[in-house]
């Protein structure tokens, strides 16, 4: 066990408390971030794959649970761990493996169209998936846009409260 | 045998992306079918237990609010009982022994999504069982989906797959009790006959027909009548008694004679299905 590992285990328990405790909020009356994406998110870019797929999967369910939703978050959560690949090399460029990337760092425009991306990727398979009505597609749409903005805000402040740039 | 190991070897991280991706899709597509219920809800140990110690720290902000509705249940229950003074024993209809009723607690509480369910702090060690009526003071909530041995989610009227027979309490005329998903203040009382005379402000009650709820629960009022084109039936917007973003006690009615009902209607019913 290094401390990598304990690092990332003690992430997934209290991001997971977080957003239980942030599912109460429902701003204006249906808005919820969901901050528990951070976990996929910060996971170390030359991580276990398997680990990741695993946990984000476990997270997911759990969020499942406690929202009583029966399954989308699991999805999107799965989608979201085995893409991140994909979204580092468009973020980041081909090389991406070779370099010392961290996301929870000062905010660069490559740091944020990689948190963006997998956000909206998150947040259109979650909405799809919970609505699973074709009639309410512009609904969903809406509530997908507004969902990923709040999301986004409360992600980049979350890094940034937690990881405060040292210059 | 060789290259099958390889195979699987190589392709071993998107091998598991397909299992877990399949796994969760047909928990989603499970939970959103109207005839098997969910694999994945809150009413077991670990979410209980955290929805449990959650609630008895927001219980103290809403301290007040529930006094204040549990004293006006009282009052009412009072005058009831006032005005029935010399004829308590006869004015008792025969059929309210077949009620039991149980007190639980909400501790947690969606009504944002278009499946929106509650969950309680009590469960099968209780005697709660699935498909038991739940309602607060001031009308019908739901009814019960899942019970662990401590907890049990419960189906509300704002969900899409939630199903009331009910009635115009007036003229006894009968409709199927939904909600359309979009405002949490108002759900749809669909297929009414034109027949029926509807004027807003009319109280909507449960039906008799129903075997979960006893008759004349109080559910809502008419606010808006539309007239359905394709089949001449009326659809009602009722706006519910219940405020389904703040609950706090609720009763669940257990109706002893449930199964025995059931199983004559299975046994007379026509097996055509």
């Amino acid at each position: 066990m290094n401390s990598t590992v304990i690092i990332n285990i003690l992430r997934f328990i209290l991001l997971l408390v977080i957003q239980v405790v942030l599912n109460k909020l429902d701003l204006f009356g249906f808005l919820n971030p969901y901050l528990y994406i951070l976990f996929i998110l910060l996971y170390p870019v030359n991580g276990n794959k398997t680990v990741l797929l695993l946990s984000a999967f476990l997270m997911g369910l759990l969020v499942d649970m406690f929202m009583d939703t029966g399954g989308p978050h699991a999805t999107a959560s799965v989608v979201l761990a085995y893409l991140r690949p994909t979204f580092f090399k468009f973020a980041f460029g081909v090389s991406y493996e070779y370099q010392t990337i961290k996301i929870n760092d000062r905010l660069s425009p490559e740091r944020f169209t990689f948190i963006l991306i997998s956000v909206v990727t998150h947040h259109l398979i979650l909405f799809l998936l919970e609505v699973f009505r074709f009639s309410l597609i512009l609904t969903t749409l809406l509530h997908t846009l507004y969902t990923t903005i709040f999301t986004l805000v409360v992600c980049i402040i979350a890094i940034y409260l937690v990881k405060p740039a040292k210059q | 045998m060789q290259q099958i190991v390889n195979f699987l070897f190589k392709n071993s991280m998107l091998l598991l992306f397909l299992l877990l991706l399949g796994i969760s899709l047909s928990f989603t597509i499970q939970s959103h079918s109207f005839h098997r219920s969910r694999a994945i809800t809150s009413a077991n140990a670990v979410t209980g237990y955290t929805y449990e110690q959650i609630n008895k720290v927001e219980l103290y902000f809403s301290l007040k609010d529930e006094n204040d509705k549990l004293a006006l249940e009282n009052a009412q229950l009072k005058s009831l009982l006032f005005n029935k003074k010399d004829t308590v024993l006869s004015a008792v209809p025969v059929n309210l022994g077949i009620y039991k009723v149980i007190q639980s607690k909400v501790i947690a509480n969606s009504y944002s999504r278009q499946e929106n369910y509650i969950t309680i702090n009590n469960g099968a060690n209780s005697g709660i069982k699935e498909d038991m009526g739940v309602v607060s003071s001031q009308g019908v909530i739901g009814y019960i989906e899942k019970t662990s041995a401590g907890y049990a989610t419960v189906i509300t009227i704002l969900n899409r797959k939630f199903r009331l027979g009910a009635k115009i309490k007036k003229n006894n005329h009968f409709g199927t009790l939904t909600w359309n998903g979009k405002s949490t203040g108002f759900a749809q009382l669909i297929d009414v006959p034109r027949l029926a005379t509807v004027v807003k402000g009319d109280t909507i009650v449960t039906g008799s027909e129903s075997t979960i709820f006893p008759e004349n629960i109080a559910i809502g009022t008419i606010e808006k009548v539309y007239i359905d084109k394709k089949t001449n039936y009326y659809t009602l917007d009722v706006r519910l008694f219940n405020d389904m973003t703040s609950l706090g006690n609720v009763y669940i009615i257990e109706n002893k004679d449930r199964t025995e009902i059931e199983q004559l209607q299975q046994a007379t019913a026509p097996t055509n299905e």
